[in-house]
């Protein structure tokens, strides 16, 4: 599968797709790139005259690169339209702000795999390559729950 | 290890991941993960690892869908121990 198909696959649009671009797969890990655009609505209220991006936005990013499109690679020819997609869970740290306009890049480790369940350690980083957040996410993508 | 061995074991796996401490404390072999205990399919897939890693076994797929209840779970841990 390339990194141009498993985009392709995605089952987000706008104004809640954030995944620009993958930059590398294979059966282990995944990465990829958002910036966030200084026009994304939410900044007009977190904070108000202080933009700064949420870390629910932060790990909503980490789980579409890197839990949805690594399990999209994972699932090859088995995710269809009517696969099951749920995030379980999440265990975060932030680390430091994400201003906009901001292109952060996701790294993610596949931790485990199994019976439906995908469960990942996942790294952002800013431009200059400090870590911003990090953690434990987990999902559902399974084709019956 | 005998049948109540392995429910005191399976019990002490289980406790993280429920919520619902009234199912949890009365829980018997007909106790049922999802409906009694309140535990959610992410949950189990931990619960089934933990099994694994507590008792040294590995589970596949079609024995991961049958275990539902307490009473699948340990036929699997008994079947999976005698084969060691």
């Amino acid at each position: 599968m390339e990194l141009t198909d498993i985009l392709a696959k995605l089952p987000y649009i706008k104004p809640f797709l954030f995944v620009d671009e993958l930059l590398h797969v294979d059966e282990n890990s995944i990465s990829g790139t958002y910036t966030y655009s200084e026009d994304l609505d939410f900044y007009k209220g977190h904070f108000k005259d202080n933009p700064v991006t949420p870390g629910v936005i932060l790990t909503e990013t980490m789980a579409q690169i890197g839990l949805v499109c690594l399990g999209i690679y994972l699932m090859g020819d088995t995710f269809t339209k009517d696969t099951v997609i749920a995030f379980t869970s999440a265990d975060m740290q932030f680390l430091k702000p994400v201003y906009p306009n901001e292109k952060i890049t996701v790294t993610s480790q596949k931790t485990f795999f199994r019976f439906g369940k995908l469960k990942c350690n996942v790294i952002m980083k800013n431009e200059a390559g400090q870590e911003v957040c990090k953690g434990f996410l987990a999902g559902m993508i399974t084709n019956k729950l | 290890m005998n049948k109540e061995e392995i429910i005191a074991k399976l019990k002490l796996i289980i406790k993280p991941y429920t919520t619902n401490t009234e199912a949890y404390d009365n829980l018997t072999e007909d106790t049922d993960f999802i409906n009694d205990l309140s535990i959610n399919s992410a949950n189990l897939v931990d619960i089934i690892l933990d099994i694994e890693e507590a008792f040294d076994v590995v589970i596949d797929n079609t024995d991961m869908e049958r275990m539902l209840d307490v009473k699948t779970a340990v036929e699997i841990i008994e079947t999976k121990l005698a084969q060691k």
